[in-house]
């Protein structure tokens, strides 16, 4: 392997773990807060992908400007994103926050299978793609090998984007300080005149929004069909538990890893490129059980 | 010792009147239908569900079956293949179904065969391709109405070097599960024996359903290989066809083969350039060179479109050429049982000495189950009256050219395949008319 193709599978694997990054980062971030594993993440990924084409097919049959097309991915991830979350939390996720952690699993892999029947009576079982956004940008030449501009620079620019401004919100801002309170201890937080409430709310959208821009970025590249919520279901989990269950910084680095591992395996090893994300997240589970950024858990009695 | 005879008396007779009413005209022939609703699959499963119900209905309305009109239940192959199978028995053995249409997936095939040899039960593989299935183990009550892996990989093998007879690399992106890696194997067993110079650059196999192949795509611009052959389906090839399409790979100079690209054409629009080999598993395309204009197909492709708005795909065809299978071998059946009724072996016998036609040519019947099914490859030509990529340069494989004969097997066939079959002059070849 020569230093040019180096840079290619450096170039594949970030353009990658972006997205991944992007899905991983609103699943941690919900866990995080309200310490549930949410199964029906995958299919706010789905919903994002399929809504974002849908706009983009409505953007092309109206005659509108295409310039729209870029912005209304943000839109669609957004509108759908804030909406599904709102949905589950209101008629699930708070009930059930006290239950089982099976309990929770279980609940919310139901609200995944009733998603995904819904998205099927919505969008049918056909492909759906829409990539005039990806041939807008245009495409630029890498030792011989032509990448589109949308997977070379702004998946990563929005994946580094998301992560700064949450880092940034979660830290500066009184807001994000109380979502960072609910996160170590809820009752403690209440406690101090943190509206719960309203903060898992709020948390749950911003999660929803991510795992739907997730979708939404891919759906110019990717052909969105049945099942593909449960493929991303799997994988992101795969990276919020290398990463550490509710570590921002956790999911970012296991993405990366993720996704870098996994182009490098398929200019040198195709054969393991299937296995890579899990090969990792054995690899690390076994010397840290809690994950690459797990912190001391305070035991609570 | 009476309690035995009495119970072996009544075993012998519920046995026979059992078999007496196998033999008496039912009301309904009732069939189960295993086809993928949900998953990945349904592409495929759908339009074909789509195409069983509007021809069951057709069927039924000139009379049915040998008079008796066809009632069918469908079973979801997408709920996995161990729920499939208690679904399968229950069909069988609660609600009486003894003709079963199964199944799409290969896998599903595996599974089905053998049960439905063990519980005496018809069963018409309807779309699955594995060759192993029929050469690997003989069985009685099993047929398949279409071709199989074998037939069409060695025609898609024939139709590249007819096409491009001089390239020196290969490289191949499958779907990383038995149809992605066998159909492989029988591709490169046969372009071996027939071009044992040809070097493979790469040889990648991305999950089932990956939604991401820039990788792979980055290693074949840097390796510029002369062939790529990409036997995946579905969403996955739509991916994958639009990202090579987005980042330049189909200007290259590269030959693309995707051999179950005809499943893709109207959906991919205008993203799939012309000059791609495109195959569709079998002789069957709503502009198929020779059967086009039977007043039959064409009523089958309007109907179709008024009902599901696509132009109808293999899996469509391979559901069509299920039912008429079905519908001639019981019909034969009749006429050999003197007009009476067929057991479910008397018409599993039947269907293994049959001709018939759906909407591509003649498909044959062999002793060993298996039908043999012209392949249909060509290249994409961008026309006018189509939004979507047409196949030109078309090209008809005798099934029997391309076939493992009865009694051997497909990997040791395959490698005895000689150059002299590129010179027969049995390969007709059409243009885009």
């Amino acid at each position: 392997m020569n230093a040019s193709l180096f840079a290619l599978a450096l170039m594949d694997g970030v353009s990658y773990a972006a997205l991944l990054f992007l899905v991983a980062l609103g699943l941690t971030l919900i866990f995080g807060v309200m310490r549930i594993l949410n199964i029906a993440h995958g299919s706010l990924y789905a919903w994002g992908g399929y809504f974002a084409a849908t706009l983009g097919m409505g953007i092309a049959k109206f005659g509108l400007s295409p310039m729209l097309g870029l912005p209304a991915l943000f839109v669609a991830a957004i509108v759908i994103g804030v909406f599904l979350a709102t949905v589950l939390e209101f008629a699930l996720l708070r009930h059930i926050l006290d239950k089982d952690p099976i309990l929770q699993l279980l609940v919310t892999f139901a609200a995944f299978m009733v998603l995904e029947d819904l998205q099927r009576m919505i969008w049918g079982v056909q492909p759906v793609f829409v990539s005039d956004v990806v041939t807008q940008l245009g495409t630029l030449s890498v030792a011989g090998v032509t990448y589109t501009r949308y997977q070379l620079l702004l998946l990563p620019t929005v994946a580094v984007l998301a992560f700064l401004g949450l880092r940034w919100f979660l830290g500066g801002t009184a807001l994000g300080r109380q979502i960072t309170a609910v996160t170590h201890h809820r009752e403690v937080a209440t406690a101090m005149g943190v509206n719960t409430g309203r903060v898992t709310w709020l948390t749950i959208a911003v999660g929803g929004a991510l795992g739907a821009l997730g979708g939404a970025l891919a759906s110019p590249t990717t052909s969105f069909t049945p099942g593909i919520g449960a493929e991303m279901m799997v994988l992101s989990f795969a990276v919020v538990a290398t990463g550490g269950l509710g570590q921002i910084g956790g999911a970012a680095l296991a993405a990366l890893m993720i996704g870098l591992t996994r182009s490098f395996a398929v200019y040198l090893m195709p054969e393991v490129e299937v296995l890579v994300p899990y090969l990792i997240m054995v690899g690390v589970l076994l010397v840290r059980p809690e994950g690459l950024f797990s912190t001391a858990a305070a035991r609570r009695i | 010792m009476k309690l035995l005879k009495t119970l072996t008396a009544i075993a012998v007779t519920t046995l026979a009147s059992g078999f007496a009413q196998a033999q008496d005209k039912p009301a309904e022939l009732k069939i189960g239908i295993t086809t993928f609703t949900s998953g990945a699959a349904s592409v495929f499963g759908v339009p074909a569900k789509a195409a069983a119900e509007l021809l069951i209905e057709e069927m039924n309305a000139k009379g049915g079956i040998g008079g008796v009109k066809v009632a069918a239940t469908y079973i979801d192959e997408g709920i996995g293949g161990d729920k499939l199978l208690s679904e399968y028995r229950r069909l069988v053995q609660e609600q009486g179904v003894r003709t079963m249409l199964s199944a799409i997936s290969s896998g599903n095939c595996n599974i089905v065969a053998p049960v439905a040899e063990d519980l005496k039960v018809l069963n018409v593989m309807w779309d699955c391709g594995t060759e192993k299935v029929l050469e690997e183990k003989r069985y009685k009550y099993v047929v398949r109405t279409q071709a199989n892996a074998t037939t069409e990989m060695v025609a898609t093998v024939l139709y590249l070097l007819k096409t491009k007879p001089n390239f020196s690399t290969i490289a191949v992106v499958n779907q990383d599960y038995a149809w992605g890696r066998d159909s492989w194997e029988i591709f490169l067993n046969t372009l071996k024996a027939l071009k044992p110079d040809v070097k493979v650059v790469a040889e990648m196999f991305p999950k089932l359903g990956a939604s991401d192949f820039s990788t792979e795509i980055s290693r074949l611009q840097a390796l510029r290989p002369d062939v790529v052959l990409n036997t995946s389906w579905g969403g996955d090839l739509d991916t994958f066809v639009r990202q090579a399409a987005q980042r330049g790979l189909f200007t290259q100079g590269a030959t693309m083969v995707l051999p179950l690209a005809e499943s893709s054409l109207e959906r991919l629009g205008a993203t799939l350039p012309e000059g791609v080999i495109v195959g569709g598993r079998g002789d069957h395309y709503f502009l198929h060179p020779e059967t086009k204009d039977e007043p039959a197909h064409k009523d089958f492709v309007a109907k179709f479109r008024a009902k599901t708005g696509s132009y109808p795909i293999y899996p469509t065809y391979h559901m069509a050429q299920a039912l008429v299978g079905l519908k001639t071998g019981y019909e034969s059946a009749i006429k050999a049982n003197g007009g009476k009724w067929p057991s479910s072996e008397q018409v599993a016998e039947a269907m293994r000495k049959m001709e018939f036609k759906a909407y591509g040519r003649t498909v044959t019947m062999r002793e060993d189950g298996q039908g043999l099914e012209a392949q249909l490859l060509g290249t994409t030509k961008r026309v006018a009256q189509y939004p979507f990529a047409v196949m030109d340069k078309m090209m008809l494989v005798p099934a029997d050219l391309v076939t493992t004969p009865v009694g051997q097997k497909s990997p040791a066939w395959v490698k005895t395949i000689k150059a002299d079959l590129l010179n027969s002059d049995r390969l007709k070849t059409y243009d885009f008319k």
